[in-house]
C-alpha cells in the first residue's frame, strides 16, 4: 500500500497563489523525495560495489522536478542531461526501471545495459537518446522541433544541461539555429556552480548563463533553482508561449551540487568546507517542506507518510532490479544498424 | 533518357525524392541559390520550405539533421565541402553512429549527409580531401562513394530509404566530368555491395570515386599491352562488401587496392587485411597499394597536385609491376 492510499486524496484545483494543485504539490514532493532517495541508494550500492557508477542530481532535485511538472509528459519532447534522474520520473519513469539502469541490467529500457548509467532514452516518454558528450543534446532538440514545426505538431523540446555544456560550441549553435526559426525549444540550464572541478567564474566572463540568450534575440529568465514552485512558475508559462509559436526560451535555475561529480570524484579536493557543511541549508526538497507546512498546505503527517511510502518503494524497486537479468557479453552484438524491415 | 552527369543525377534524385515524400528536407549552407555545385538547382522554389539554408556551422547542421530524422522526417544534410565536415564528427561519430545501437534499434536515424570530397580541382587543403577512413572506421555510419551517374542515383535513393545514418560522398571532380546514358546502364541499389565493372584474369584493381575512373582508364591502356585487369567499384565504404572482395582478389591472385586518401591508415589498410586474412593461398604476389603520399592533403600548386594525387599513369606502372611479379 503507498502512502497516497492512506490520505484524503488532494484536490486538483489550482492553487492561484502557487499555479499548481495541492495534488500537483504532493506530486512535486514526492518526485524530488523518489529522486533523492533513489541517488541515496545508488550511491550506497556504489560504494558497496555492487553499481559501477553513479552521476546524480542530488540538490537540483527541485529545477528538475519543477521544470518537468511544465511539461506535457507523453506529448513533449525531452532531451535531458545526466543528472535529470527528477525530470526522467516526472516523465514516467518508474524506481524500478532506475534501478535496473544503475545495475547496467539487460531490461534497463533506456539503454539496456549498453550506456553508462543515467543516460536516459525513450521512446514511449519521448526523450531522446542521449549520451557523455555534452550539449550535443540541445541541438538534436533543435532538429526534434523544426521537424515538429514543419508538421504542425504542438509540441515543445525541453532541453537541459548544465553550465558546464554551455562552454561548448554546440549549446551556441542550438540557440542561435532555435531563434532564427523561432522553434519551440525550452534551453533548461541547471547552474550548478562547478564543471566537475571548475567554477563558473574560470567557466564564462558573464554571471549568468541566461546573460547569452541577448546575443541570440531569445527569451531568459534566471529562477532560484532550490525552489521547485518558483522553477514551474518561470518554466510553464515559457512552455505555454513557446508552445504557441513564441520561440525558444533560455531559463536558468541557480542550483546547488550537494554531492561530488561523481562516484568516482571527490569534491572536497576542491571545494570549500564551509560550502560542503553548510549545504542542509540549501536542501531545495527541505525548503520545499518547510515552504508547505508553513503554508499549512500539508500536516508534517502527510509528508511523513510520503516519505515513508517513498523509502518502501525503493527498497522494494532494488530488490527487484537486483533480480532482474543481467546481460552476457554477445548482448553487446547487434543493432548497430537498424533493420529495414523493422521500420 | 540522355545522358547525365553525375551532378544531374544528384539533383535528380533530391528532386524525385522531394516529390515522393513530404517527410523529406534538404539543410545546409547556400541550398537555397542551389548550392555552390549547384546540387540543389531550383529545388527551393519548387518545394517551398523544405530547402533550408542554415548557419555556417556543421556540428549543428549534423545534429539538427539527427534530430528531424529521430523525429521521423527525411532530413538530407549538405556538408558544402567534406574537408569541413570535421567540425560534426562529434556529431556523426559520437551521437548518430551509435542511436540504434544504444537504443538497440527502438530510436533510429533515417538521415542521409552528403558531401563533395576529392581532389583535383586545385582546392588546396581544405576544398580537396578524402574523408572517409575517419568515418568508416565507425560502427553504425554507412559511408557510400560511387562513381558512375547511375550509382549515384540508384544509392542516393537507397540511402533516403535507410534508417541508418548514410554519409553520401560525392566526387567533386566527376560531378561535370562522369556523364553517363543512365537508362539500362548497371546501377548497384543496394548499401553494401560492391560492383565487378570490368574483368581479366591478371590482376584485381579496387577502386572508388575518381580513382575508379582513373582504374578503368589505366585497364583499358594496359589491355593494349596484354595485360587484362579486373576492376572493381568499392560503392560502399562501410560497411564493406567483403563477399565480392575476396571473390575478385581470388579472381586474379594479384590485387592492386588504389584510392585518393593518403597511405596509412586508409581503406586500403583494411582491403589488404581482409584479402590477407581470408584469401592469402590464392595470392600469387604481395598486396600493392597506390595512395597519396602522407603528406597533409592536398597541396595547391598544380604541380604538387598533380604529384601528390594518384593517376592513370601511376596506376599502370603499378600494375604493369605487379603483373610481371
Amino acid at each position: 500500500m503507498t502512502a497516497s492510499q492512506t490520505r484524503v486524496p488532494r484536490s486538483s484545483e489550482m492553487l492561484h497563489d502557487y499555479l499548481l494543485s495541492e495534488e500537483q504539490l504532493e506530486s512535486m514532493y514526492r518526485y524530488m523525495l523518489l529522486s533523492r532517495r533513489l541517488e541515496e541508494r545508488m550511491m550506497t550500492l556504489n560504494r558497496q560495489g555492487r553499481a559501477d557508477f553513479v552521476i546524480a542530481g542530488a540538490g537540483q532535485e527541485a529545477a528538475q522536478v519543477g521544470a518537468g511538472m511544465a511539461l506535457k509528459a507523453g506529448v513533449d519532447y525531452a532531451a535531458p542531461y545526466y543528472r535529470d534522474l527528477g525530470v526522467m520520473l516526472v516523465l514516467g519513469m518508474t524506481a524500478r526501471e532506475a534501478m535496473l539502469n544503475t545495475l547496467g541490467k539487460l531490461d534497463d529500457p533506456n539503454s539496456f545495459g549498453r550506456q553508462m548509467t543515467s543516460h536516459w532514452g525513450s521512446v514511449d516518454r519521448r526523450v531522446i537518446t542521449q549520451s557523455s558528450v555534452v550539449a550535443t543534446q540541445l541541438v538534436h532538440a533543435v532538429g526534434v522541433a523544426l521537424a515538429a514545426k514543419m508538421r504542425n505538431d504542438p509540441i515543445v523540446v525541453f532541453a537541459s544541461c548544465g553550465e558546464g555544456s554551455t562552454s561548448r560550441g554546440d549549446f551556441h549553435e542550438a540557440l542561435n539555429f532555435a531563434a532564427i526559426h523561432k522553434l519551440p525549444v525550452i534551453f533548461f540550464v541547471e547552474n550548478n556552480g562547478y564543471a566537475i572541478s571548475v567554477r563558473t567564474e574560470k567557466e564564462m566572463p558573464v554571471p549568468h548563463v541566461a546573460d547569452r540568450a541577448s546575443a541570440y534575440g531569445i527569451q531568459s529568465a534566471v529562477v532560484d533553482g532550490l525552489d521547485a514552485i518558483a522553477v514551474y512558475q518561470t518554466v510553464r508559462p515559457a512552455v505555454d508561449q513557446s508552445r504557441r509559436g513564441g520561440g525558444p526560451f533560455l531559463i536558468e535555475a541557480k542550483c546547488f551540487r550537494m554531492w561530488a561529480h561523481s562516484s568516482d570524484d571527490d569534491h572536497r579536493r576542491y571545494r570549500p568546507r564551509e560550502e560542503l557543511e553548510n549545504w542542509t541549508s540549501r536542501d531545495p526538497i527541505a525548503l520545499f517542506r518547510s515552504r508547505v507546512e508553513e503554508d499549512c498546505l500539508f500536516p508534517p503527517e502527510d509528508l511523513d507518510a510520503i516519505e515513508s511510502g517513498v523509502d518502501v518503494e525503493v527498497r522494494a524497486a532494488e530488490k527487484w532490479a537486483f533480480d532482474q537479468p543481467d546481460p552476457v557479453g554477445e548482448d553487446a552484438l547487434g543493432f548497430v544498424y537498424k533493420d529495414a524491415d523493422d521500420v | 533518357m540522355s545522358e547525365v552527369s553525375v551532378l544531374e543525377a544528384v539533383r535528380e534524385t533530391l528532386d524525385e525524392a522531394l516529390g515522393a515524400d513530404d517527410r523529406v528536407f534538404l539543410l545546409g549552407e547556400d541550398l537555397e541559390t542551389g548550392g555552390v555545385f549547384r546540387a540543389t538547382d531550383g529545388l527551393a522554389e519548387k518545394y517551398p520550405g523544405r530547402v533550408l539554408d542554415t548557419p555556417l556551422a556543421e556540428s549543428s547542421i549534423v545534429g539538427i539533421t539527427i534530430g528531424a530524422a529521430h523525429y521521423g522526417q527525411r532530413p538530407i544534410a549538405e556538408i558544402q565541402f567534406a574537408d569541413f565536415i570535421h567540425a560534426g564528427f562529434d556529431q556523426l561519430c559520437s551521437e548518430a553512429s551509435r542511436w540504434s545501437w544504444r537504443t538497440r534499434g527502438e530510436q533510429y536515424l533515417p538521415m542521409v549527409v552528403r558531401t563533395p570530397w576529392g581532389g583535383g580541382v586545385h582546392g588546396g587543403q581544405h576544398h580537396s580531401q578524402s574523408i572517409e577512413a575517419y568515418y568508416a572506421h565507425m560502427p553504425g555510419i554507412k559511408v557510400v562513394a560511387p562513381s558512375f551517374p547511375a550509382d549515384y542515383r540508384s544509392l542516393l535513393k537507397a540511402a533516403i530509404a535507410d534508417p541508418n545514418p548514410v554519409l553520401f560522398l560525392e566526387h567533386k571532380r566527376t560531378y561535370r566530368l562522369i556523364r553517363q546514358e543512365v537508362d539500362g546502364a548497371p546501377a548497384e541499389d543496394r548499401i553494401g555491395h560492391s560492383r565487378i565493372t570490368r574483368t581479366g584474369d591478371d590482376l584485381t584493381v579496387f577502386a572508388y570515386g575518381l580513382m575508379l575512373h582513373e582504374s578503368l582508364a589505366a585497364a583499358e591502356e594496359l589491355a593494349g599491352d596484354g595485360i587484362e585487369c579486373t576492376v572493381v567499384d568499392l560503392l560502399t565504404l562501410n560497411p564493406l562488401d567483403q563477399e565480392t572482395i575476396l571473390e575478385a582478389a581470388r579472381a586474379t591472385g594479384k590485387v592492386l587496392i588504389v584510392h585518393e586518401d593518403t597511405l596509412t591508415g586508409g581503406l586500403g589498410g583494411e582491403i589488404a587485411a581482409i584479402i590477407a586474412e581470408q584469401a592469402f593461398e590464392d595470392l600469387d604476389a604481395p598486396i600493392r597499394r597506390v595512395a597519396a603520399p602522407d603528406i597533409p592533403p592536398m597541396p595547391f600548386h598544380e604541380a604538387m597536385e598533380s604529384f601528390f594525387m594518384p593517376d592513370r599513369t601511376k596506376i599502370a606502372a603499378a600494375a604493369r609491376d605487379l603483373a610481371a611479379y
